[in-house]
């Protein structure tokens, strides 16, 4: 790299305080199930922001803990839940009890979600598609307008552009200039980092650009895009990082019977997430069996590629 | 109820799996009548071969090692545009007469009651050439219409999907219950088709919350083979996920 670059390397609190404002719009969960921000959302909730716009297609827990905590005001979704366990409690307690407070909730399918931040990736005001069609999703969302196509008179649905303030996208490897390599299922990461006005990269490991630049196809987001690149090994626990941690299974089911009652809810909040300073403090807690249990087994690396000439 | 849904994928179909039970379905027909059926994820993976253990999301690590193909949920949903998906299987909180599913707004003791909501399901009913829906038998769940359309079914009756402008060669295919096979009528409305060996057709009219049409020629759904019997204890040996 040549020295016109400068490192983007922050903390996490440093990213959250100077990239996620209160009356935010944040994507996360963009990688589904896989590669969740967590820590990014612990972050959020020790800085108490508040009226936040949720958005992303589905985020198990991570939607529901800030939902709880007080984070948010609206939630733009396919899904908002525990993939492990069903129902998430704190999303039901907001939406049928104002508890903590109200939300607006703006629903959508996965991919009306995906189209929505693939328009704004691609520059244009919508996409049409034949989703959602008949189904009673687009009359409580205005960003779903039915229209006739002006080249074959089909009905479609436009999906409108989304442009979220930040995305969050968590990502195995990158360099101190936010070039980042991820793998696996990319679920919406890849437009959801070009749609957002910001990008925070929160990475496995930091690595020296010739590591990326050895494997360019890998490169799904340059680091043009990126505000910020925060360094957080076992930053998207519970959720598993492929090639690095598994999912935590038992941790969803744990924390579906400990969100279940509100006082009980509070106190998870007080162990996991308020007083616990960092993400290292974080892993203590967690504790070296449950770690060890989380780590890869057995490594399956790819055949190389030859980029030589 | 897993070789029952097994027998909805036919050989060398493309199948949104979905989790749980559909997955083990995935798994035994691969290993018995569709060895060349592939599965797709909306997450972004397509497997030719099933996972090596049982999951709980389909972003387990394990549903990503030796993957076909690992990319993007456009890539893979807009396959489901094109019409090229034969097959997805759902769950759902409520499926109503004419196989309408709700999984946005459910209903206890008189409340209502927020649930997850969509995901991909709308975007699989409305575009899959066939859907199944596999659900617990119970009238909560079976109503006369859904209080919400998450993702349509055949709306109000024949003719309904295509008013609505969904692709012609779409729709709801079947529904497994625990109890019975229900399919549809050149109406829309679901009818009983067969029953589970051991449940009378009077004990599934009662857990259903309308009139449930049964079948001039109703049949007894087949039990599963030996050698489905068989693969299914290979594949979830330790009964994770078919307790039945």
């Amino acid at each position: 790299m040549t020295g016109n670059f400068n490192s983007k390397s922050v903390s996490m609190r440093q990213a959250i305080t100077e990239h996620v404002p209160s009356g935010s719009s944040v994507l996360m969960g963009a990688e589904l199930e896989q590669m969740i921000p967590f820590s990014a959302g612990h972050d959020i909730i020790r800085q108490a922001r508040r009226n936040l716009t949720l958005v992303g297609p589905i985020s198990d827990i991570l939607f529901g803990l800030l939902i709880g905590a007080g984070c948010v005001s609206r939630v733009m979704a396919a899904w908002v839940g525990n993939a492990s366990a069903g129902v998430g409690y704190c999303f039901r307690r907001a939406v049928e009890r104002a508890i903590p407070n109200a939300i607006e909730t703006v629903d959508y399918t996965n991919f009306t979600m995906a189209m929505a931040l693939h328009a704004a990736a691609l520059g244009v005001p919508f996409l049409p598609t034949y989703a959602a069609l008949g189904s009673d999703i687009p009359k409580s969302n205005g960003n779903l307008r039915e229209f006739v196509s002006p080249v074959n008179e089909d009905r479609l649905i436009a999906v409108r552009a989304l442009q979220p303030d930040v995305a969050i996208v968590p990502v195995q490897r990158a360099d101190a200039y936010g070039n980042s390599h991820l793998w696996g299922n990319l679920g919406v990461a890849i437009d959801g980092a070009r749609a957002s006005r910001k990008v925070i990269i929160v990475a496995e490991e930091i690595v020296p650009p010739e590591v990326i630049a050895s494997d360019p196809n890998r490169t799904l987001i340059p680091g043009f895009l990126v505000a910020a690149v925060v360094h957080e090994p076992w930053g998207a626990h519970p959720s598993p990082v492929q090639g690095y941690y598994g999912r935590d299974h038992a941790f969803f089911s744990e924390y579906h019977e400990q969100s279940r009652k509100e006082e009980d809810f509070e106190r998870w909040l007080e162990h996991w997430v308020l007083r616990v300073p960092s993400r290292a403090d974080y892993v203590k807690r967690l504790g070296d069996t449950r770690i060890a249990n989380l780590r890869v087994r057995e490594h399956a690396f790819s055949a190389p590629a030859d980029f030589g000439f | 109820m897993v070789a029952t849904a097994a027998r909805e994928i036919r050989d060398g179909e493309l199948v949104f799996v979905g989790m749980r039970l559909p997955m083990i379905a995935f798994a035994l027909v691969k290993r018995t009548h569709a060895p060349r059926a592939t599965g797709l994820f909306e997450n972004g993976i397509i497997r030719d071969e099933p996972a090596s253990t049982p999951l709980y999301t389909m972003g387990d690590p394990p549903n990503l090692f030796k993957a076909t193909f690992c990319g993007d949920m456009i890539s893979v949903m807009s396959l489901l545009q094109q019409g090229r998906v034969n097959v997805g299987f759902l769950g759902a909180a409520e499926v109503d007469r004419f196989g309408n599913l709700n999984t946005t707004w459910g209903r206890r003791n008189g409340q209502s009651v927020r649930l997850p909501g969509s995901g991909g399901a709308c975007d699989i009913s409305c575009l899959a050439q066939r859907t199944v829906v596999i659900l617990a038998h119970e009238p909560q769940r079976l109503v006369a219409r859904v209080g919400h359309i998450t993702s349509p079914g055949n709306g109000n009756g024949a003719g309904w999907r295509r008013a609505q402008g969904l692709p012609s060669r779409s729709g709801p295919s079947a529904i497994i219950t625990t109890m019975g096979v229900l399919r549809f009528g050149e109406d829309g409305e679901a009818y009983l088709a067969s029953v589970h060996p051991g449940i009378r057709v009077e004990e599934v009219l009662s857990h259903t919350g309308w009139e449930l049409r049964v079948a001039d020629d109703l049949t007894v759904t087949p039990e599963p083979s030996e050698g489905e019997l068989a693969a299914i204890r290979e594949i979830d040996p330790s009964h994770f996920w078919t307790r039945t």
